[in-house]
C-alpha cells in the first residue's frame, strides 16, 4: 500500500490537508473518525489519554439491539417505546427511533469487526435480558462488553491511521494518513471565528505542557460524562466534563443537566465505586435486605424466609430488573429512610448496602456471563461471589444532559440521514456526540442503551460533519494564522496565571467537598431548601477555588495545574446541574422531588436549555435558561425550541408494576411469548 | 477486623522530574492515614492533598497515570514491591497488612516521562505492525457477521482481554532498549485475529511481520509474561500457537517458490 504510485507530487507539496478534529477517543468518537474516514475526510482525533483507555473501557453488561434471536416478538418499534417510556418521555422520539432501527445493523458491524460476543449453541449472537424491558435484546461479550465494543473500534482506527489520504481526484497526499492521533492532549477550548463559527481548537499536550492551536474544518466533541463532578462514581478519573464545560462557556447550549443517573449497583470504595452491572441482574440476580434490621448472621447463613426481594415484591411486571431510577430509589428507601442495610461485624452497624444475590445460579454459566464482574467484587472486596451475595450500594454513573444538539426529522418520524443538523451544536462547525450530548435517553437511560447511542451518535454525526465540511463557504485553512494565534495566547495566558496561583486552597481538597456535596444533596432525592445551600456553596467554592495554590509549577507532565483549570469547569458544570434540579418542580426519571412527586407534563415536558453567563473578569458564572435556540448552518438559519418531539409514542404514566407496561405496541406479547405481527416501520 | 482510626502507612517511592534528569532521580517517603478498602491509587491522591514527605518537606504530587481504577484500561501498570501490576487492584490491606512500607517505581523497559509515569506508544505501533485488525469491507449493512461456534468464542474472548498494560513486556527477560523484540501483547493478538473467521483471511500478513531474527522465535521461554498479566492470559500458549503458524508458513512458502 505504501508504494502506491505518487502522481503529481509536485501539486501535493502545496496541498493543504483539510482536516476536521474529533476529541475524544470512546465509542462515540471512535465510530465519527471512521464514519469521516470512509466519506473521505482526513482526521485529527485527540484523546486525553491513550484512546484505548479511553472510559467507554468501563462499560460492562452489554449493547441493546432487537434482533429477537429468542423469537419473543421483539422488534426496532418495542425498543423505541420502551426507551422512551423508560425515560419518562423528555426524549426527543426520531432520534431515538433512528437508534433503535440501526440497532441490529451495529451490533451485525461489531460482531463483523470481530468483538467477541458470545453466542447461543447454533453460533449466532446470544441476547441477555436488561432493565425496562422483559425481551432479551442484549448482545454481549462476557460482562467487559464495553472493553471489547471500545477495541474494536480502536483496532479499526488503527487501520486508518495506516492508510494514505487521497484528494478528490484520487490522487495520493504524500506523506498524509487518513487519521492522525493526537493522545495526551486536553482539550481547552474552541477557535472561534467573528461570526462565532467553530475554526479549530486550542489543545495542551500533557506531557510537554505546550499549548497548541489546531485547524479543522469542523470539531467534534465526544469527550464524555461528567461523573467526577460527583467525586466517587463509577466514572473514570479523566470524566470531568472538562471539554463540554469549556465549549458551555463559550456559547453551546448545555441541555437537560438536572439529570443525573444513580446505578443501583456498584461496590463502595475508597477511590471509586466500582460498578456492577446490571447484567448480573438480567441474568437471574436478585436484590435483597434482611427482614429483621437487627440482622447479624451473615448474607449465605440468612434463610430465605428471613429475606426481602423488595424489587420483586413492589415491582412484580419487572421485578429486579426495573429501570436504574427506581431501583436506586428503592434501595435509598430501604437504607436511608427504614434504616435497612446490612450489618457489618467490622463497623459494629447496619452499613448502607444491600445484597445483590448470584449464589443460586449455575456456577458454569456465572463464568461464561458475568466473570468479568465477579473478578472485579472478588479483587477489591476479597470475596467470593460465587458463594456470598454481593455488597453494593447505589453510585453516580452517567449524565443524560450534555451539549444540545439538533436533529432532522425525516418523513418517516427518523433522522434524515446525512442531514448536518444531526448532532449539531449551536455553535455552527461544532458537533457533541455520546454521552456528552443529551440526544437520546430523556430523564433516564435504560442499561445498555449507552454503549448503542454512543456507536448511533457517531455514526450519525461522521455524515453530517461531511456534508456539513461539503457545504462549506470558507475553508478554515483559509484564515489567517492570527485568528489561531490568538486563540492560542489567550489559552497561554490563562495557563501562565494558574501556574502563578499561590493560594492556601488545596485544589484537590476543593474537589473533594464539591464532590462530598453534590454525591450528598443533588443524586436520588433532591429538595428546594437543599439545593438553595448547594447553589450557595457552589459560589463559596468558585470563590475559594480563585484562591487555590497551583500544587505544581514543572514544565514536564505537570498534573497539578490543568487540575485547577479541571476544577473550574466542573464547578461551572456543578452550577447547571443544581440549578437545573432547583428549576425543575417535578418528579421525572432520576430527578426526583419528595415536594413534588409527580410528573408535571403540562409545565415541564420540556428540555431545559442553559447558556452560560458572567464569568469574566472575576466575576462568577451564571446561567441563562432559554426556550428556543436561533443557530445557523453553512450560512443558513435555524431555530429549535425546548419542546419535546412526542409524535412517536404519547406520553403516558410509567407503571413497572405491570408486566408489559413498558411497550404499547408489545402489551403482553413478552410476557405470554405469543407472536404479535411484524409492527416496526421501514 | 476492627482497625484503629489512626493507623498508618508509608509509602517509599521512586522518583524523577524527566526523562533527562537523571540528577533528580530520588527516593521519596510519604506516611498516609489508612482508610478501608484503600489501594495504591488512593494512596496516591491522598498525598496530593497534601504533598509533604515524612522528613516534613513539601514536594510536588506524584505524577502517575490512571483512568478506569478497576483494572480493565491498563494505565496504571507500576512496579509494587518490586512485582509489575496495576496499582488498582494493589490493595493496602495486602500488602502492608501490619503497617509494612510499600514501594513503588515505574516500569523500566519503557522510556520514562516522570515519576511513575512512563511513555508505551511502542505497544500501539507494534498493534499496527502486526495489523491487529480484522480488514472491514466498510461499517455499511452488511447482515450478520460469520457464525462462530461458543467453543471459538470462548477461545477468543480472553484473548481480546489484553489491555496493553505492559507487564508481559516489563517481565520479558527478552525485552530490552536495544532488541525490538515482538512482545507477548502483539503475538497474542496475532493469535486472536488468525482465529476470527474473516481475520484468518489475513492470517499471512500478521505471520510475515513476526518472521525475521527478531520475530516470534525470539522467544526465550522464560514464560514470565504468563505470571505477571493481571488478565490471566494464556500468553505462552499463543506464543507457542503463532510459532506453529510461522513454522507453516515458511514451509508452504517455500515449497510454493
Amino acid at each position: 500500500m505504501a508504494t502506491k504510485s505518487i502522481l503529481k507530487s509536485e501539486s501535493s507539496a502545496n496541498h493543504v490537508c483539510r482536516r476536521v478534529i474529533v476529541v475524544g477517543g470512546g465509542l462515540a468518537g471512535l465510530t465519527t473518525v471512521i464514519k469521516l474516514c470512509e466519506a473521505g475526510v482526513p482526521v485529527d482525533l485527540f484523546s486525553l489519554v491513550p484512546v484505548k483507555r479511553s472510559h467507554s473501557v468501563c462499560a460492562q453488561g452489554g449493547i441493546n439491539a432487537s434482533v429477537n434471536t429468542k423469537g419473543e416478538g421483539d422488534s426496532p418499534q418495542v425498543h423505541l417505546e420502551e426507551t422512551v417510556y423508560g425515560g419518562d418521555f423528555l426524549a426527543n422520539q426520531p432520534p431515538v427511533k433512528g437508534m433503535a432501527d440501526a440497532a441490529p445493523g451495529i451490533v451485525f458491524m461489531l460482531d463483523r469487526m470481530g468483538v467477541p460476543f458470545n453466542r447461543t449453541p447454533e453460533g449466532l449472537l446470544d441476547f441477555r435480558r436488561f432493565g425496562g424491558t422483559l425481551f432479551h435484546r442484549t448482545a454481549f461479550a462476557g460482562a467487559t462488553t464495553g472493553q471489547q465494543l471500545l477495541y474494536a473500534l480502536d483496532e479499526q482506527v488503527r487501520r486508518f491511521e495506516t492508510i494514505d489520504v487521497e484528494d478528490e481526484r484520487g490522487v495520493v497526499v504524500r506523506g498524509e494518513k487518513m487519521v492522525r492521533k493526537f493522545e495526551w492532549y486536553d482539550f481547552l477550548s474552541l477557535v472561534l471565528d467573528e461570526q462565532g463559527v467553530a475554526r479549530g481548537i486550542v489543545a495542551q499536550d500533557v506531557k510537554t505542557m505546550e499549548i497548541e492551536a489546531f485547524v479543522a474544518d469542523a470539531v467534534c466533541l465526544a469527550t464524555g460524562g461528567p461523573g467526577i463532578v460527583f467525586g466517587r462514581s463509577t466514572n473514570s478519573v479523566i470524566n470531568t466534563g472538562t471539554a463540554a464545560s469549556a465549549a458551555y462557556q463559550q456559547g453551546a447550549c448545555y441541555a437537560n443537566g438536572e439529570f443525573i443517573q444513580v446505578h443501583p449497583t456498584a461496590i463502595p470504595g475508597a477511590d471509586k465505586l466500582r460498578l456492577i452491572s446490571e447484567s448480573a441482574r438480567g441474568e437471574g440476580g436478585r436484590v435483597w435486605v434482611p427482614r429483621d434490621p437487627k440482622e447479624k448472621r451473615r448474607g449465605r447463613d440468612v434463610p430465605e424466609k428471613d429475606r426481602e426481594y423488595f424489587l420483586e415484591e413492589k415491582y412484580p411486571g419487572y421485578g429486579n430488573l426495573v429501570p436504574r431510577d427506581i431501583a436506586s430509589r428503592e434501595l435509598f428507601l430501604k437504607c436511608f429512610h427504614e434504616k435497612r442495610g446490612i450489618y457489618n461485624s467490622g463497623s459494629k452497624r447496619n452499613e448502607n448496602e444491600v445484597y445483590l444475590d448470584l449464589t443460586h445460579l449455575p456456577r458454569e454459566m456465572l463464568e461464561k456471563k458475568l466473570s468479568g464482574i465477579l473478578e472485579i467484587y472478588e479483587k477489591f472486596v476479597g470475596e467470593d461471589p460465587y458463594d456470598n451475595p454481593m455488597r453494593v450500594f447505589p453510585a453516580v454513573h452517567y449524565s443524560m444532559g450534555g451539549l444540545w444538539v439538533d436533529f432532522e426529522r425525516s418523513s418517516s418520524g427518523s433522522l434524515v440521514t446525512g442531514s448536518p443538523r444531526n448532532q449539531a451544536t449551536n455553535i455552527e462547525g461544532l458537533y457533541a456526540a455520546g454521552e456528552c450530548d443529551y440526544q437520546y435517553h430523556g430523564a433516564n437511560r435504560l442499561g445498555a442503551n449507552s454503549l448503542l447511542s454512543c456507536i448511533y451518535g457517531g455514526m450519525v454525526t461522521g455524515p453530517a460533519i461531511a456534508t456539513y465540511r461539503k457545504n462549506l463557504a470558507k475553508s478554515s485553512f483559509d484564515f489567517p494564522d492570527a485568528l489561531f494565534e490568538k486563540a492560542r495566547k489567550r489559552e497561554q495566558e490563562r495557563y501562565g496565571r494558574i501556574l502563578k496561583m499561590d493560594g492556601p486552597e488545596n485544589p484537590y481538597r476543593l474537589h473533594e467537598e464539591l464532590g462530598e456535596m453534590m454525591l450528598r444533596d443533588v443524586t436520588i432525592e433532591r429538595h428546594n431548601a437543599t439545593l438553595d445551600t448547594v447553589i450557595a456553596k457552589i459560589d463559596e467554592l468558585e470563590d475559594r477555588a480563585h484562591r487555590a495554590g497551583v500544587t505544581d509549577t514543572s514544565g514536564h507532565a505537570n498534573q497539578g495545574a490543568p487540575f485547577i483549570r479541571h476544577l473550574f469547569n466542573m464547578i461551572v458544570l456543578a452550577r447547571v446541574m443544581a440549578v437545573g434540579a432547583r428549576r425543575r418542580d417535578e418528579s421525572r426519571g432520576a430527578h426526583f422531588k419528595p415536594a413534588f412527586r409527580d410528573r408535571n407534563d403540562a409545565e415541564w415536558l420540556k428540555t431545559t436549555l442553559a447558556f452560560h453567563r458572567g464569568g469574566v473578569n472575576g466575576q462568577n458564572h451564571g446561567i441563562e435558561y432559554v426556550t428556543s435556540i436561533d443557530y445557523s448552518i453553512n450560512g443558513k438559519a435555524l431555530h429549535a425550541t425546548g419542546q419535546v418531539d412526542t409524535s412517536l409514542v404519547k406520553p403516558r404514566a410509567r407503571k413497572y408494576e405491570t408486566a408489559g407496561a413498558a411497550a404499547a405496541t408489545a402489551t403482553a406479547t413478552a410476557a405470554t411469548k405469543a407472536e404479535k405481527p411484524e409492527e416496526a416501520s421501514r | 477486623m476492627s482497625q484503629k482510626s489512626e493507623k498508618k502507612f508509608r509509602l517509599r517511592i521512586l522518583r524523577q522530574n524527566g526523562p533527562e534528569r537523571k540528577d533528580t532521580k530520588r527516593w521519596e517517603e510519604f506516611q498516609i492515614t489508612w482508610r478501608p478498602q484503600m489501594n495504591i491509587i488512593s494512596a496516591l491522591m491522598e498525598i496530593r492533598k497534601d504533598p509533604v514527605t515524612t522528613e516534613g518537606k513539601s514536594v510536588t504530587p506524584i505524577v502517575w497515570e490512571s483512568v478506569c481504577l478497576e483494572e480493565v484500561c491498563g494505565s496504571c501498570t507500576m512496579v509494587v514491591n518490586g512485582r509489575v501490576r496495576q496499582a488498582c487492584t494493589a490493595l493496602v490491606d495486602a500488602l502492608s497488612p501490619n503497617g509494612e512500607t510499600i514501594t513503588l517505581e515505574p516500569m523500566t523497559k519503557f522510556p520514562l516521562v516522570r515519576d511513575l509515569l512512563v511513555d508505551r506508544s511502542r505497544m500501539f505501533n507494534d498493534l499496527k505492525r502486526v495489523k491487529a485488525w480484522v480488514l472491514l469491507d466498510g461499517t455499511h449493512e452488511l447482515g450478520p457477521g460469520p457464525r462462530q461456534s461458543q467453543e471459538t468464542q470462548e477461545e477468543a474472548y480472553p484473548l481480546s482481554r489484553c489491555m496493553t498494560c505492559g507487564c508481559c513486556l516489563e517481565a520479558c527477560p527478552q525485552v530490552n532498549d536495544s532488541r525490538q523484540h515482538p512482545h507477548a501483547a502483539a503475538i497474542n493478538q496475532v493469535r486472536l485475529f488468525n482465529l476470527h473467521p474473516s481475520g484468518k483471511m489475513h492470517a499471512a500478513e500478521r505471520i510475515e511481520a513476526l518472521m525475521g531474527p527478531d520475530g516470534v522465535g525470539g522467544c526465550g521461554k522464560a514464560q514470565n509474561c504468563v505470571e505477571v498479566c493481571p488478565k490471566e492470559i494464556p500468553l505462552v500458549d499463543s506464543i507457542a500457537v503463532v510459532s506453529r503458524q510461522a513454522t507453516k508458513h515458511m514451509l508452504f512458502r517455500w515449497l510454493l517458490k
